[in-house]
């Protein structure tokens, strides 16, 4: 990707990229305003769980201090057992990033894997490992997640983990297959290979290192995938109902019926936090997405000219490339984009 | 090959690995699920336990390719066995009283979403900087939100505290469902809570996309040589640029559905809504693992059905994807 940048990129870009200091001062609102939602909740993650001012299973058996509206002594209120919201929440927030972020590293791992060697194989591996990634990615996951998990005798931490792994990878694995194939038949990796390095240095040096935003990219959307699923898998029943992830929480809030006694203060903070986090996640993935398309950001690159919205003039070959690429991303980064047919017929030519 | 055989193929390859999967998951896992369902249902004739140990394979009656043959024409019969929470009803029974409801729901709903998200996503993409733009955070603020959570949200302020809606079930109670005036007007009264919903959460991923392939297509040449030609603005935008940002935006739409499809059930359960969703969680609560495994199969095809007629839409409108099939 980087390679791929310069010359005639905004320069705003260019400077972020090459100069340390200037870095955050240039980055993309969006990319700062994510950065920021994101920081907070990792903190949360972190101090929360040791500041919690009650044990959020410890169930208050005074009936006074059952489905107390926010107050002083609990400030996100109490739920119909007298537990503390907050306390569940901030246990809550880290149960639930911890297992996104291990899912993340494990499925962009496999992704990784999966496609890298489907394209630096080629051939008939690198049909069938096509042919697998396609195929989940057209299997609907949530209900074959809940298949798995439903025949699962215990369906902690470790299990959903390992099920939302499994089937977290293919959109990545499809993206960096894409990705190496465009930089296959790079002269610096002819090189490589006229010099004598062996295929696996050739992979691990050469090839992954020039992924490296590609592969952040597909690793923040994983970490959306996982928040998403597993709240609610949890949401649903299918998790540790004994521990409190921000899936959890919701559950109990709709089996204990806590809309139908009007206690929002049950169920908004965890929601809530979920779509802080995502939109966090979504935000900070389009910053980066205009850092390194310039064309999607904002006002700057259009004016109003004669009651009409001119641009600057088409891109240079170059950018074109990169542009097109940014932007099959850019759709995957919202979930949207898929092995379209196009690139399909395509693949072979990416390059 | 031409084009169109080989997405049949590619589709035929994807039900026969979710068939597969299908049958093998009970097999392969730990534990023995028809303990877990008697434990659950004492109740349950002998028979049903014979059945339960064919469909789910602990018994082994055969080989495994006998039974997995066994298998494979019981299903192109339609047939998913004997539920075991509402025994003895046919799960195929059960799956054809709600599938109407969400087919309905949920598709209406999703191809709204798709066809005002396209609509305003050709309005933010050629106005890139405009006042679109400025709540394309609050958007991305409402794809993060869970369903499911969202419904929550709209059922406690729209339903419970200013009754403009009401609160769950499909229909008003009382009602006999038939083609009758009351019943279709009160299941349309019953519906617009979720569909809002389901428009409300998806939307913002159409717009999104179809915006930034717009701003990518507007800087091609051909586009910038049509407004020099001085053509009007409409033009431009709709036979010029939106035309072909749109092939993208369709592909798209047959995944998506995929996501779709099920945020929307796990949403039907806030709603009470008599669909698949709600089914769905019942068989979860009660290990009902026959109802389960069909409701997977049921959505797996429906999405990979709504990818084939995606395709044949491609097809139709890319003159590029025909040339492609006429040189194949």
């Amino acid at each position: 990707m980087t390679v791929t940048l310069p010359i005639s990129a905004d320069p705003a870009a260019l400077a972020a990229e090459d100069v340390v200091p200037g870095r955050w001062r240039r980055m993309p609102t969006k990319a700062k305003v994510g950065a920021v939602l994101l920081g907070f909740f990792v903190l949360a993650a972190i101090i929360g769980p040791l500041v919690t001012p009650y044990d959020p299973s410890y169930q208050n058996p005074n009936p006074a201090l059952s489905l107390q509206a926010p107050s002083a002594a609990h400030l996100l209120g109490t739920t119909q057992s007298g537990q503390d919201v907050l306390s569940q929440l901030l246990v809550g927030i880290q149960l639930t990033l911890e297992l996104a972020f291990v899912v993340g590293v494990v499925a962009t791992a496999l992704s990784v894997i999966v496609g890298v060697s489907a394209a630096f194989l080629g051939g008939v591996w690198d049909e069938l490992l096509s042919l697998v990634t396609n195929v989940f990615l057209v299997i609907p996951a949530l209900p074959l997640l809940i298949i798995l998990l439903g025949y699962l005798p215990q369906k902690g931490q470790l299990a959903t983990i390992a099920v939302l792994a499994v089937l977290g990878w293919p959109w990545g694995a499809r993206l960096v297959r894409a990705q190496t194939l465009a930089i296959r038949n790079r002269d610096f990796i002819s090189a490589a290979r006229e010099t004598g390095e062996s295929t696996w240095r050739i992979l691990a040096f050469e090839i992954v290192p020039n992924e490296v935003s590609l592969i952040a990219a597909s690793f923040v959307n994983t970490v959306l995938y996982a928040i998403g699923a597993s709240v609610a898998l949890a949401f649903i029943g299918l998790a540790d109902l004994n521990s409190w992830s921000l899936g959890t929480m919701l559950y109990w809030a709709e089996s204990q019926e806590a809309l139908q006694l009007g206690a929002w203060w049950w169920f908004v903070p965890p929601g809530l936090a979920v779509a802080l986090m995502g939109t966090g996640l979504v935000l900070l993935n389009t910053g980066i997405d205009e850092l390194g398309n310039p064309r999607l950001r904002d006002a700057s690159s259009a004016s109003r000219i004669a009651g009409r919205w001119i641009r600057p003039t088409g891109p240079t070959p170059v950018l074109a490339e990169v542009s097109q690429r940014r932007t099959r991303l850019a759709g995957f980064l919202h979930s949207f984009s898929r092995s379209s047919l196009l690139d399909e017929t395509e693949a072979g030519d990416v390059r | 090959m031409t084009f169109i055989l080989r997405r049949l193929v590619f589709y035929a390859v994807a039900a026969w690995v979710a068939l597969t999967i299908n049958f093998f998951i009970p097999r392969a896992m730990p534990g023995n699920a028809v303990e877990a369902i008697l434990g659950k249902f004492p109740a349950l004739q002998p028979s049903a336990y014979r059945a339960l140990e064919a469909m789910l394979g602990v018994g082994h009656p055969g080989s495994i390719w006998h039974q997995y043959g066994a298998y494979l024409v019981d299903v192109s019969h339609f047939n998913f066995g004997t539920d075991v929470s509402q025994y003895p009803a046919q799960v195929s029974s059960l799956l054809g009283q709600t599938i109407p409801w969400t087919l309905t729901l949920v598709g209406s709903a999703t191809v709204i979403a798709f066809l005002v998200g396209t609509a305003l996503g050709i309005v933010a993409g050629w106005r890139n900087g405009g006042r679109l733009d400025r709540v394309l955070p609050g958007l991305m603020f409402l794809q993060a939100i869970p369903y499911f959570f969202l419904a929550l949200v709209l059922v406690e302020v729209l339903a419970i505290k200013f009754h403009f809606f009401p609160i769950g079930q499909g229909y008003a109670g009382g009602l006999v469902p038939g083609w009758h005036w009351a019943f279709i007007g009160s299941a349309i009264y019953h519906s617009l809570l979720p569909a809002l919903t389901i428009v409300l959460t998806s939307i913002a991923g159409w717009m999104l996309q179809m915006r930034n392939v717009m701003i990518t297509t507007i800087g091609d040449d051909y586009v910038i040589a049509a407004q020099a030609k001085g053509l009007p603005s409409h033009r431009v935008i709709f036979t010029y640029a939106a035309r072909n940002a749109l092939l993208p935006q369709l592909q798209g739409f047959g995944l998506a559905l995929g996501f779709v499809v099920s945020g929307a059930l796990i949403m039907e359960i806030v709603f009470s809504y008599p669909g698949i969703g709600l089914l769905l969680l019942g068989a979860v609560s009660s290990n009902d693992y026959p109802l389960m495994q069909a409701i997977f199969l049921v959505i797996t095809f429906a999405v990979l059905i709504a990818n084939l007629i995606v395709d044949l839409i491609i097809v139709f409108a890319d003159p590029r994807a025909r040339a492609r099939e006429a040189t194949r």
